[in-house]
């Protein structure tokens, strides 16, 4: 399955685009990009899901990984995540982590 | 390159099918994540030799088979580690080689690939009740997990243990039923919903039936009379040690079962609940030797097992084999898992099931001094868990109040349960026992303090609450055994009427004998449990062994809430009565007399006569008053509270002690009075009129509070 991550990087907060299906094979990918985007302590970081067909629990483990690094300061938004991810998420209890927006900004 | 680049073991020093490894290190045992690889870790008294089995996940076959090289054995540790794995994608397993000479103890089998017992994750049943991987090859599969979870601040809460309110919960069956209303049913996920409940219950501890990965369908047959499967259903079976049931998961179908159970484990302590789990080392899933080789009789049957001296199995569990409990190796192995659950996954305490097989020597025999019991009981990590004992085994040994205890095991209290029940149905003789028993068992706890014993009437074993007053025989026939299983001694009465009916005056003694007990229960020293149900009235309909249903007989039905909302409502109140009340939780036995200078001891017994308790035989009534001074062994002042039990057919007048200070006698609670009469709000109690005497009405309980 084909995934894609492209990260835009604004005044106020970092943005990743991701698109296609996350699992296993993809997940490196993912990770490297937000381990790209550690260093720069973003305040903010925007995960648009919008195009995300699936997410596998590999996925999810960067999820957990993007959150920890970025400490309790920071804020991690999804946008437009699919109904299954977010079952995951509050089944889980990931779902305290994130904040789950239609838009960013809103 | 990450700096772990440097380290030499990032580097493989051997290839085999094309899967990269080197010497791994013996410890930890089990799977753990190195950086760059996997480390595999085994160990083998009499094994000659080890390979390491991987499958992709879900595959048919495996697709390497790595024999470990004799150099990377460290005395019998086996231990490797295998670069380039996809830890979400794999599950592996052993095959040990060895001998297959079962009188001296061996059943070595190289076909046989074996789990590993230190996993901490089993694949192959993700589901409940899931068919699809019955007949594969090696149906239960070890997995990898990861130690990423966020737990922020949580800890373990050690909230004392004389201030908890324990309710015995099974996993499944708390939400199953449709009538729970929550989203993922007879899951880990579904407990956390019901958190509102359980705070509002007054519920300060949860205690989980097994929750270690067990296979449901071990056993399972077809119900003679109904054709419907019967099951493994409460898990008494244990297949791995270190591993959460992936059933028990909504989101085991995606392998992460541990994270969801870790999040209930930090909500439910977010809201002040402490978490037990009932652990099974009395025996495993494997059986006698008739039975299947899943893990540890393949990897060390000598070692895991307690076997006579011809290889065959003790049984000392009743359930086809006995865990080597005090065997050194096994030891450590119980002692590790322990700790694992108490570290990574913050739970505050074990219930130990059939504990008095982990008092017994390998040959079978009672030890005095039982070294893995001594071992849990000082261990350091395991110092503020709560360790209760099922005291008893399916041997013959019967040791409640007798349990090797190091000051700090603490046992269900059978003779609590004993007790009770028969001062309830109105036997002779029971009163001197019964004010023990309220006491805290101290006479049977002499060296301990209130905390040794949990005081319990009911647990899953046996009748409900409900079925006690409801059943004078058992009714197991559903059990397809032709009703020869499960306990004849239940001390329980029918009130008059075998099973349903609509007799209103059968179902109001029934109703009243229930608010007895949950309030004799919750007045008493020591540490409460109840059954998940008993305070809705939950049925079982007689059948007091349930462990095969997976079915509306054991799943909890909600709308017993409204059904039996007098009920609910006075259960509520008593647990919130026990809550509010310090008087009510003393760690220290009583002393009987008035250290705090107050005019009163702190325990007095009186009867239909204010002052004097009447002792004899025949007597069925018992009352006493808690001097307020003397809350918390007097560390806290509390109302005084006073306690009167008529368990005689007819009402009686009981003359009241009176109270010094201007302070006056309120009616708390009347299980006489039907609802809403039967109990009055924290503050809301009314004043007696008469200051003097009270009626209590037959076979009721009268709590006053005096302020």
């Amino acid at each position: 399955m084909s995934f894609s991550v492209k990260t835009e990087i604004y005044e106020k907060y970092t943005e990743l685009i991701l698109e296609g299906a996350l699992d296993s094979s993809t997940a490196p990918l993912f990770s490297e990009e937000v381990k790209k985007i550690i260093p720069q302590n973003p305040d903010t970081l925007v995960l648009n899901v919008e195009k995300l067909d699936f997410m596998s629990s590999a996925g999810l483990r960067v999820l957990i990984f993007a959150k920890q690094k970025l400490g309790t300061t920071a804020t991690l938004f999804l946008v437009r995540p699919q109904e299954q991810l977010v079952e995951t998420l509050k089944m889980t209890g990931l779902i305290f982590s994130v904040n789950i927006v239609d838009n960013y900004p809103e | 390159m990450t700096k772990f680049d440097t380290r030499i073991d990032f580097y493989p020093t051997n290839e085999h099918q094309g899967i990269k490894y080197r010497r791994g290190r013996v410890l930890p045992f089990g799977s753990t994540l190195v950086p760059n690889g996997v480390n595999f870790s085994i160990y083998s008294s009499a094994a000659t030799s080890c390979t390491l089995v991987l499958f992709r996940k879900n595959g048919a076959t495996p697709f390497a088979e790595i024999p470990l090289p004799d150099e990377f054995r460290v005395g019998n540790v086996y231990a490797i580690i295998v670069f380039g794995l996809d830890y979400e994608n794999i599950e592996y397993g052993y095959r040990m080689d060895g001998p297959y000479d079962p009188q001296n103890g061996h059943r070595f089998n190289k076909d046989i690939i074996l789990s590993d017992p230190y996993a901490k994750a089993i694949g192959g049943r993700d589901v409940w009740r899931d068919v699809t991987n019955l007949d594969r090859l090696y149906p239960f599969r070890s997995r990898l997990v990861f130690d990423d979870f966020d737990w922020e601040e949580d800890n373990p809460l050690e909230t004392p243990m004389e201030d908890l309110i324990i309710y015995e919960i099974h996993v499944r069956g708390f939400t199953a039923h449709q009538s729970s209303g929550v989203r993922h049913r007879g899951t880990f996920a579904a407990i956390r919903e019901k958190i509102p409940y359980l705070l509002d219950l007054g519920i300060n501890c949860i205690e989980l039936m097994p929750i270690y990965e067990f296979d449901e369908y071990e056993h399972s047959r077809e119900n003679p009379e109904t054709a419907e499967l019967l099951v493994n259903y409460w898990g008494y079976s244990t297949l791995n040690f270190f591993a959460p049931k992936a059933g028990y998961a909504a989101t085991g179908k995606y392998g992460m079962a541990v994270d969801e159970l870790k999040t209930l484990v930090k909500e439910l302590h977010r809201n002040g609940i402490e978490v037990i789990l009932d652990v099974v080392f009395n025996h495993t899933a494997e059986g006698d030797h008739r039975g299947p080789t899943i893990s540890f009789k393949g990897v060390d049957n000598k070692t895991y097992y307690m076997l006579t001296p011809d290889g065959y199995y003790f049984n000392f569990s009743g359930t086809g084999n006995t865990l080597n409990c005090n065997h050194p190796v096994v030891r450590s192995m119980v002692l590790d898992c322990l700790r694992y659950w108490a570290s990574e996954y913050h739970i505050d305490g074990f219930r130990f099931d059939l504990a008095s097989i982990l008092g017994r020597a390998q040959d079978g025999s009672p030890l005095n001094n039982p070294p893995l019991l001594e071992s849990l009981a000082y261990d350091p990590i395991l110092a503020k868990c709560k360790l209760i004992a099922e005291a008893w085994d399916a041997g013959g040994l019967y040791q409640v109040g007798a349990f090797p205890a190091y000051g700090r095991w603490a046992e269900w209290n059978g003779k609590y349960r004993d007790t009770i029940r028969k001062f309830l149905k109105g036997e002779k003789n029971t009163v001197g026992q019964l004010s023990q028993c309220m006491q805290g068992s101290p006479e049977m706890y002499i060296c301990r303090d209130t905390t040794a014993g949990i005081n319990f009437i009911t647990c899953h074993d046996g009748f409900t609450l409900y079925d006690l007053f409801a059943y004078n025989s058992k009714h197991n026939e559903a059990n397809g055994e032709n009703n020869q299983d499960g306990n004849d001694d239940n001390d329980s009465w029918n009130c008059g009427c075998e099973g349903e009916t609509d007799d209103a005056g059968v179902n109001f003694l029934r109703n009243k004998q229930i608010k007895n007990a949950l309030a004799i229960l919750m007045l008493s020293q020591g540490v409460p449990m109840i059954l998940m149900g008993d305070e809705m009235g939950r049925t079982q309909y007689g059948n007091n062994n349930t462990y095969c249903h997976d079915n509306e007989l054991n799943w909890l039905d909600w709308a017993l809430i409204e059904k039996n909302s007098d009920l609910f409502a006075f259960a509520r109140h008593i647990i919130n009565f026990r809550r509010q009340h310090p008087v009510l939780r003393n760690k220290e036995h009583y002393r009987n007399r008035d250290y705090k200078n107050s005019g009163y001891a702190d325990i007095t017994f009186h009867g239909t006569k204010a002052w004097y308790a009447d002792w004899s035989e025949t007597n069925t009534v018992f009352a006493f008053m808690l001097d307020g001074h003397h809350a918390k062994n007097g560390f806290v002042q509390d109302n005084t509270i006073y306690v009167a039990i008529n368990m005689y057919w007819d009402a009686l007048d009981f003359d009241l002690p009176q109270l010094s200070e201007n302070r006056k006698w309120h009616v708390a609670i009347n299980t006489a009075m039907a609802h809403p009469d039967s109990f009055y709000p924290h503050n809301e109690e009314p004043v007696l009129n008469d200051q003097h005497s009270f009626i209590v009405g037959a076979r009721s309980v009268v709590v006053l509070v005096g302020k």
